[in-house]
């Protein structure tokens, strides 16, 4: 195989064709909408079915009817579609069939704008839909990364019968970057046993999400609990950097995950004991490394593009065993390595330790931008 | 006491074999039982039940797939074309059709039924309209008459305040996607007959695959609406269809040529 320039959300659409893609629903939407494109005519030239839906409302439903088939089926948007598809989203988690969504963060809230963004950590990650569920969503970092995370989702969600979300935000979907794509995997011939198709008698398939008696839902929820308890358990993500001897833990995500790199490779040339956890799953995340890291370092600064929804996460790992600031860019604004190096060697100067929640000193630091 | 020899007598009415053996969560006189009926005798007539996936929708009938031998999905709120759609486009050589109510249909789901009316899906829609929200206990519809009192406009619906009702077969008849769409109504035998053959040319065309099909059904409500079973039929009958005028609104000329 050899290395091609892909744009990003083209890239995440061929591994989805690679990974056997069955049937791709979906509607434009900045700052995806390539995805679909792509998916326009690449699906129809495979024979596989392509529909621009009339909303997201229709396209997850479509992906809904799809997947109770049995059927590899995906869609992609962005945060105001993603709100659209929660609804949705609630309805194929409690009747447990599987599914792909690739979410391409824009900045937000409200229709917000189309530049990158992490404002969906939330909303994905802490639920987004109605009930008790969860889902898997992995935060890749680069073009390649989103392509061999695309092209194993799939597998995932249908191992443990659940929601596989990519999330990535804007500046991944829109750059190009060198990529290799994975081998071209053949249509699935076989149907779940679970999967409707047809039948009647003692082959009669229902898929609902509907538990009328409340004893029902109950096991239905504990299911599913037990179910993530085997994924929380399996599928821990992340890559550390430059941890060996490192004093601060800079931990981040995707963009702001690799933004920070940048700025840690400076940090460790000038000789500060400094590194990075980049989380790559962030549900199910990565509590226990936390943990333990909190125990290893002096501080941990978490980086973010949003005001810290990983923050809370981090801090629940952390449990005060170590000192946590953080800093973040939000509604669409990407931060220069130079602003996470600046924090860095703020820390690694006077670590302070008054007691006050890392958000608020933060708002403090940005007061110069606020209005 | 004289026996009677039932070996040589003729079955000619029993429970269609798409139709499960149980008791329906349908209150009494409620004709939603009578579409069920209809929809089964069809699926057995067209020998459909193997190759058939319903989809159910939220209301009264959201439970219809406990009572259709076929295998069957339940969707949210609204969005059971979209589902159908979903599902049709991946199994396009299996019979997709959704049950829906009016709340769900054309007020909730206006938009998932228009686009796919206007794509032309080949699926199958059965609309029972009894002009208000039966599963929430009679509010406000679409559907809901002029001055008609529910449960949410207890003095009349004020078409000043609420607008007016939606006809949903005029409206989806003037899509170029809708190859049948045609309002029956269940209030009476005459009328149960047609909505049958209705419902027999509507899953026709989806067998012929000539795009999107829909039986709209002017349906009962006795709960309700206040009504005994009979009185509530007399009331669609008089009330009812003068504002939705049972007829065929849209019939793709190859249907035209199918003697049923």
């Amino acid at each position: 195989m050899t290395r091609e320039f892909w744009k990003g959300n083209e890239a995440f659409a061929e591994a989805a064709v690679r990974a056997g893609l069955q049937a791709y629903f979906g509607y434009p939407i900045t700052p995806q909408t390539e995805a679909l494109e792509y998916m326009s005519h690449r699906m129809p030239e495979l024979g596989r079915p392509f529909l621009q839906a009339e909303s997201e409302l229709g396209a997850i439903n479509m992906v809904y009817g799809a997947a109770c088939t049995g059927a590899r089926v995906m869609t992609s948007t962005s945060g105001p579609g993603t709100s659209l598809m929660v609804e949705g989203l609630s309805y194929i988690a409690a009747t447990e069939v599987p599914m792909v969504l690739v979410d391409v963060v824009r900045g937000g809230p409200g229709l917000g704008n189309i530049v990158p963004s992490q404002q969906d950590y939330n909303q994905m990650v802490h639920g987004g839909g109605h009930g008790d569920y969860h889902q898997i969503v992995l935060a890749p970092a680069s073009v390649q990364e989103t392509v061999d995370i695309t092209y194993n989702m799939f597998d995932l969600a249908e191992k443990y019968l659940t929601i596989g979300v990519v999330m990535i935000d804007g500046s991944i979907g829109q750059m190009m970057e060198p990529a290799e794509m994975p081998p071209m995997l053949e249509i699935r011939k076989d149907i779940p046993d679970w999967a409707v198709r047809g039948g009647k008698g003692n082959n009669r398939r229902v898929k609902t999400s509907i538990y009328f008696a409340a004893e029902d839902m109950e096991k239905t929820n504990l299911r599913m609990m037990r179910r993530w308890q085997q994924i929380v358990k399996n599928e821990i993500r992340y890559k550390e950097y430059f941890m060996d001897g490192a004093k601060i833990a800079v931990v981040g995500y995707g963009s702001a995950g690799r933004i920070a790199l940048s700025a840690v490779r400076t940090a460790r040339s000038q000789g500060l004991p400094v590194g990075l956890i980049r989380p790559i799953s962030l549900s199910p995340f990565p509590k226990q490394l936390i943990s333990e890291i909190a125990e290893q370092v002096d501080s941990i600064l978490v980086v973010e593009m949003n005001t810290g929804m990983m923050l809370d996460d981090v801090l629940c790992a952390v449990q005060g065993k170590t000192h946590v600031e953080f800093y973040g860019r939000s509604g669409g604004v990407i931060p220069f390595p130079g602003e996470i190096l600046k924090e860095i060697e703020r820390i690694s100067k006077k670590p302070k330790k008054d007691g006050r929640h890392p958000r608020d000193l933060w708002l403090e630091r940005m007061e110069s931008i606020s209005v | 006491m004289a026996t009677v020899d039932i070996k040589n007598m003729e079955v000619v009415y029993e429970r269609p074999k798409t139709l499960i053996n149980k008791i329906t969560t349908y209150c009494p006189g409620c004709t939603h039982g009578t579409a069920h009926r209809l929809v089964a005798e069809v699926i057995d007539e067209m020998g459909l039940s193997d190759t058939t996936i319903g989809v159910a929708s939220v209301g009264c009938s959201a439970f219809s797939y406990d009572y259709f031998d076929c295998d069957f999905v339940a969707a949210p709120h609204g969005r059971a074309p979209a589902m159908a759609t979903g599902i049709k486009r991946v199994k396009p050589d299996r019979i997709v059709f959704t049950y829906q109510g009016d709340g769900d249909m054309i007020s909730i789901g206006t938009g998932e039924i228009v686009a796919a009316a206007a794509r032309g899906e080949n699926i199958t829609v059965i609309f029972i309209n009894n002009a208000n929200y039966g599963m929430t206990g009679g509010q406000m519809a679409p559907t809901t008459l002029p001055d008609m009192k529910t449960t949410s406009s207890p003095h009349g619906r004020d078409v000043k305040k609420m607008g007016y009702p939606i006809r949903a077969s005029e409206l989806l008849s003037t899509l170029d996607g809708a190859s049948y769409i045609v309002r029956r109504s269940l209030h009476d035998a005459k009328n149960i007959r047609k909505a049958k053959k209705a419902i027999r040319m509507a899953f026709e065309t989806q067998v012929r695959g000539l795009g999107f099909s829909m039986v709209e059904l002017l349906s009962t409500c006795p709960t309700n609406w206040h009504l005994t079973p009979t009185d509530a039929s007399n009331w669609l009958e008089e009330r009812m269809v003068p504002y939705y005028p049972i007829g065929d609104y849209k019939v793709h000329p190859v249907l035209n040529e199918i003697k049923i």
